[in-house]
């Protein structure tokens, strides 16, 4: 950034999900705010009813896509935004309502709506870079605040976001935790979950559920070999991959495998 | 060789202290014995021993009130000698635009390390060869390792997942010790204690200690000559590193990878596996950075990251680099072996993946070659 220069303009965007990732955000609105050199925050609905035109320097997008208007707003958001960050689950996996992506979403509506005559929906969720190219994808569900500290930090400063895709193991350890699976025999997502969430779950003694979705070589099916070892039923293994990331591979394929 | 009685493990500690050291030794904590700051002799897991096996541990009592009555726990001392993460300096680029860096103090320490075993005494000694053992020393590592004061503790029992024998680090701590305890049970709760320096005699004289009579002496070589020959696990060295060069494409890796998570825990809890990243990070503004280390993981797909890609892209290359580094190019690297037989890495795996399990298969079936060869592997 170049003394004089307008500060890079900003836009936070939503499509269907539930707020979390914006809040998150919003952990560190008074930091945003500080910085009017540096960044204008130039459409973020959550925070602010004033919003100024695009094209836009950086946009960050929650939520998935879910309706054929959603589909259009999406690849208009695309031609407007220098640089598209997905922030959370359903950006980036499609959320938890891509468990509609494994049953007929007609039922759905007809049985949650009254007039499903007025319903306009798509049949599966998708994630954004589904339907647009995207730069980088931040998962969690919702997303660190840390980390989409660091992602828009790296992006005012043109460098590679510093986030790590290894498994939840390797922040669970560093933080001196005692492996749950090892010691008490709690089933654990963590060896086939991305890192980011400082590993909260084991610290807390609980298994790891999976909110951050596949790490960068996730080994589902060795895993679930484990799991059932500890005695976790096939109907379980399947709701411990269809959470956050349903429709995301592995978990996919790894739920798909232990349904019967 | 002097004797100390059960009931002065406490003024021990106390000494330790009193001479400014922060001492560090096994309590339990969440459901394992691990290494962490004691304020008191009362910590020390007393009646408490570990059952453990490939990718399980639990905590078991016993009932002779042995305080060292366990093998290795969940951590090491490595956590303390080269801690999973530390800031190394900080930069602010000031008004007037000069950068300016501020270089992170060491803070903690003088360390003295208590119950410490002989395969990692045998571990630490590896990382100082690492660390500070060549032209380039790492300042940080070196401040903490300089003044630790090591109590060892001969292990009297063999873990199901331990091979300190067949990698030659144990069960006896040789040296690299201030002092060396081997518990005795038998004709009253005692230790035999080996005096390894100059500081450790001095420790020894404030305390109070009296002379080992030729019993204590004796009873302390059968409890290790016992343990030896109770080795959960067996690891042959003899050619390894000429076997593994030779059975690169092996199929048992493939086997192996079938089963490996690429989690990286087996890294994580060996005594000597030191990679870090080194991680910069920015504010908004761009006028602080702060550059920090942490534990890495060759099971990463980052750490083998060039210019384009990542050199060890399936989950086989990754298991293969690490085992191949723990007992073989270690050697022509280091002149040692990477392992020291603790065997952390076959209880910590969750799919309890055994080290000496792979090495023995790849040579029992030694040089059948895998049918053809992937270039990215």
């Amino acid at each position: 950034m170049s003394a004089g220069a307008a500060p890079p303009k900003l836009a936070v965007w939503k499509f269907a999900s539930c707020d979390g990732c914006q809040l998150s955000l919003l952990d560190f609105e008074q930091e945003l705010i500080a910085l009017p050199d540096q960044i204008e925050v130039a459409y973020f609905l959550e925070a602010t009813k004033g919003t100024i035109e695009g094209p836009y320097d950086l946009s960050l997008v929650e939520g998935s896509i879910t309706t054929p208007a959603d589909r259009e707003r999406i690849r208009e958001v695309r031609r407007q935004s220098a640089r598209l960050v997905t922030i959370g689950a359903c950006a980036t996996s499609g959320g938890i309502q891509a468990l509609r992506n494994f049953a007929d979403v007609d039922d759905f509506i007809s049985t949650v709506y009254a007039e499903p005559g007025y319903i306009s929906t798509l049949e599966d969720s998708t994630a954004i870079s589904a339907n647009v190219p995207v730069d980088f994808e931040l998962q969690g569900c919702p997303v660190d605040r840390h980390q989409l500290f660091e992602v828009i930090s790296a992006f005012l400063n043109r460098r590679r976001p510093a986030i790590p895709s290894y498994s939840v193991c390797v922040e669970c350890k560093r933080a001196g935790n005692v492996c749950v699976t090892v010691a008490h025999g709690t089933p654990c997502l963590g060896p086939v979950t991305q890192a980011g969430c400082g590993a909260i779950c084991p610290s807390c003694d609980r298994g790891c559920y999976g909110c951050f979705g596949p790490a960068e070589a996730p080994n589902a099916p060795s895993l679930s070999r484990q799991l059932s070892g500890l005695g976790v039923e096939d109907v379980d293994i399947v709701r411990l991959y269809r959470t956050f990331h349903a429709d995301r591979e592995p978990f996919r394929s790894e739920g798909i495998a232990h349904e019967r | 060789m002097r004797v100390l009685e059960r009931k002065s493990l406490s003024p021990l500690l106390e000494a330790l202290r009193r001479r400014g050291y922060e001492v560090i030794g096994p309590t339990v904590r969440d459901g394992a014995i691990s290494y962490e700051p004691l304020s008191s002799a009362d910590q020390l897991p007393v009646g408490v021993t570990d059952e453990q096996e490939g990718g399980t541990y639990r905590l078991a009592e016993r009932d002779d009130g042995a305080v060292f009555g366990f093998n290795n726990g969940a951590n090491s001392w490595k956590n303390h000698l080269f801690p999973p993460e530390l800031s190394l300096w900080k930069g602010r680029r000031d008004e007037d635009g000069e950068i300016r860096f501020t270089e992170q103090e060491h803070r903690g320490g003088p360390y003295a390390f208590v119950g410490v075993r002989s395969c990692d005494l045998a571990a630490i000694s590896i990382q100082d060869r690492v660390f500070i053992g060549d032209a380039y020393v790492n300042g940080d590592y070196e401040s903490r390792r300089r003044d630790a004061f090591i109590v060892a503790v001969n292990c009297a029992e063999a873990g199901n997942t331990c091979f300190c024998a067949s990698m030659d680090t144990g069960p006896r701590a040789g040296d690299g010790f201030d002092l060396a305890l081997t518990e005795l049970l038998d004709g009253g709760h005692r230790f035999l204690v080996e005096v390894g320096s100059e500081r450790g005699e001095e420790v020894l004289a404030e305390v109070g200690s009296s002379p080992a009579e030729p019993r204590d002496v004796a009873a302390a070589d059968a409890v290790s000559e016992d343990c030896a020959s109770q080795m959960g696990r067996e690891l042959e060295t003899d050619g390894i590193k000429e076997l593994l060069y030779r059975n690169v494409e092996h199929p048992r890796w493939d086997e192996v990878s079938e089963r490996c998570l690429s989690c990286g825990n087996c890294t994580l809890v060996c005594p000597t596996c030191f990679c870090h990243s080194i991680d910069d990070a920015t504010d908004l503004a761009g006028t602080e950075s702060e550059r920090v280390r942490r534990w890495d993981s060759c099971f990463g797909l980052e750490h083998s990251y060039v210019h384009g890609g990542s050199v060890r892209q399936s989950g086989k290359a990754r298991y293969r680099q690490w085992m191949t580094h723990k007992l073989a190019t270690w050697i022509d690297q280091f002149g040692s072996s990477g392992c020291v037989g603790c065997g952390r890495c076959i209880t910590w795996c969750p799919v309890a993946i055994d080290i000496t399990e792979e090495a023995a298969v790849i040579r029992a079936t030694d040089r059948i070659e895998a049918v053809g060869i992937n270039a990215d592997d």
